[in-house]
């Protein structure tokens, strides 16, 4: 080294470009094996590699080793998270199958790498269809705890985008808004509703194309990032992804949800009257059923929702009754509030034909 | 031929070059923190060049640190001759200030400074560092006489 050319090194070392007043507060320890074996090029190539080697030499193990399955199964909480999935959610076993497969694939990738078997992180990234009301952005919603408590994603946070929030308004606004998106998911769950907004094939000049890009790109590459999730209707799914080729292959985990039957259905009811602190009378149950046997026949049916907006307004009835009658000047009980009796149910405009047949003149009921 | 200077600044000077996982942790720390990620880069290395280039907007918003590494790679891959650092801002109302820094690519080869002595008035002596690679116009900086 030609030493006359060069200024003493304290000279540029010392803080450069270090313009606060006060000390830097103590970060993190850089981390292990600095200022031992690691120098020269930044954790591209060489350094990288040579970390590796350092951490783990190549061991011989035996066939015969075993492993600590009790260990690696209590550590991940998977019978947990199973049970709380069979607790809150009514009938989807195809979803429940496919999450206990998932489970089971990251428990024995686990038992793998402590022998030192390295294998890629399998692919996560998921779609949901299903006609509307039957589950489907509820379970996207609980993936991200899901996958977090099974350690496949380092934080479990949800970020829930539509069109809006991916597709930019004028040329160039749109990579940057997908990108900003999908940086605040990564960590944890990227969830698209109603994904086949995002791209319109019958506009030629419409952005959402630059969107598709780039999520395909990011599917691709960082997998251990992120997972990606998009739910929609079933016959608009299968378009967009005939619309857009690759998309479909990239997503392992195609989950359909059908519809519910009519015990499920009650099922459900039953979980939301409790979840709410209600009560069904005997009747109450009977009425109900007969209800949603009404009502299935008759068009929009939205399943789970259609559930929870036939209980919101049995409630309604029950509290116009309880006041009429408290105005009466009856006494109320605990058990009055929780009831739910058979004619706050009765009384719906889906015995009298149905909410869209014309002839029943609409009035409150 | 010269090795020329490896220039360190910021947080970690007295550390060798981090790690792509070393950089994760330090990100991860300040996100912990609540503080700001921003990345920036400059083919000017004088030491009182404050005059970086914002590379896409800071990051307020982000969970995990694979997302700044994410734009970091992206960053090296369209300016890999450059020196790009990450900062972490801490926005707090007291502080309101860069908490943490430090460079996390380099050009291959870093041909260091001279010192120019300029004489003046009664032979007195003023100092100068000049960067060798200030002697070409910025953007063919580093490229060690390739075209």
């Amino acid at each position: 080294m030609d030493d006359s050319r060069e200024v003493p090194p304290a000279m540029v070392t010392k803080g450069l470009g270090w313009s606060g007043r006060e000390a830097p507060p103590a970060p993190p320890p850089a981390g292990p094996g600095v200022g031992e074996e690691i120098s020269g090029r930044f954790g591209r190539g060489e350094a990288e590699e040579r970390f590796r080697e350092l951490e783990d030499p190549l061991r011989e193990i035996p066939d015969e080793t075993e492993v600590d399955v009790e260990h690696v199964v209590g550590d991940s909480r998977i019978e947990e998270v199973l049970e709380g999935l069979d607790r809150e959610l009514v009938a989807l076993q195809e979803v429940k199958g496919r999450i206990r497969e998932i489970a089971s694939l990251l428990v024995v990738d686990r038992l793998r790498r402590l022998l030192n078997l390295e294998a890629d992180p399998p692919t996560l990234h998921m779609v949901f269809t299903g006609n509307p009301g039957t589950g489907k952005t509820t379970v996207a919603r609980k993936m991200g705890q899901i996958l977090y408590s099974l350690g496949y994603v380092r934080k479990g946070h949800l970020v829930s985008v539509g069109r809006d929030d991916l597709v930019g308004q004028y040329v160039g606004h749109t990579a940057p808004k997908t990108r900003e998106v999908i940086k605040r998911a990564m960590g944890g769950v990227l969830f698209i509703d109603e994904a086949y907004h995002i791209y319109r094939v019958d506009n030629e000049r419409d952005y959402g194309q630059e969107t598709v890009e780039i999520l395909l790109e990011v599917m691709e590459n960082s997998r251990e990032d992120l997972v990606v999730i998009m739910a929609g209707y079933k016959d608009h799914m299968d378009r967009f992804f005939h619309d857009v080729p690759g998309l479909s292959s990239r997503i392992a985990h195609h989950i359909n949800f059908p519809d519910y039957d009519l015990d499920e259905l009650m099922e459900i009811a039953h979980l939301m009257v409790e979840q709410q602190r209600y009560r069904f009378s005997e009747d109450a149950v009977q009425a109900f059923r007969e209800y949603l046997g009404e009502r299935k026949k008759q068009p929009r049916f939205a399943n789970g929702r259609s559930v929870r907006n036939a209980l919101d307004r049995a409630r309604m009835r029950q509290a116009v009754r309880l006041y009429e009658a408290a105005r009466r000047g009856r006494r109320l009980t605990k058990k009055d509030l929780v009831t739910i009796e058979a004619e706050d149910i009765l009384a719906s405009r889906v015995f009298e034909g149905g909410f869209y047949k014309k002839s029943v003149p609409t009035g409150e009921r | 031929m010269s090795t020329g200077l490896h220039i360190t600044q910021g947080t970690f000077s007295y550390l060798p070059d981090l790690t792509d996982e070393e950089i994760k942790a330090q990100i991860q720390y300040g996100i912990d923190n609540g503080w700001a990620v921003a990345i920036e880069f400059t083919d000017d290395p004088h030491p009182r060049n404050v005059y970086w280039e914002m590379w896409g907007m800071p990051m307020f918003d982000i969970e995990d640190p694979a997302a700044a590494l994410h734009e970091v790679k992206r960053c090296r891959e369209a300016f890999p001759e450059h020196y790009i650092r990450v900062s972490l801002f801490n926005p707090a109302l007291t502080k309101m200030t860069t908490a943490l820094q430090f460079l996390v690519n380099r050009p291959p080869h870093e041909p260091g400074f001279r010192l120019d002595r300029q004489e003046v008035r009664d032979r007195s002596i003023r100092y100068t560092i000049h960067p060798y690679a200030a002697d070409l116009p910025h953007g063919d900086r580093y490229r060690n006489g390739r075209e």
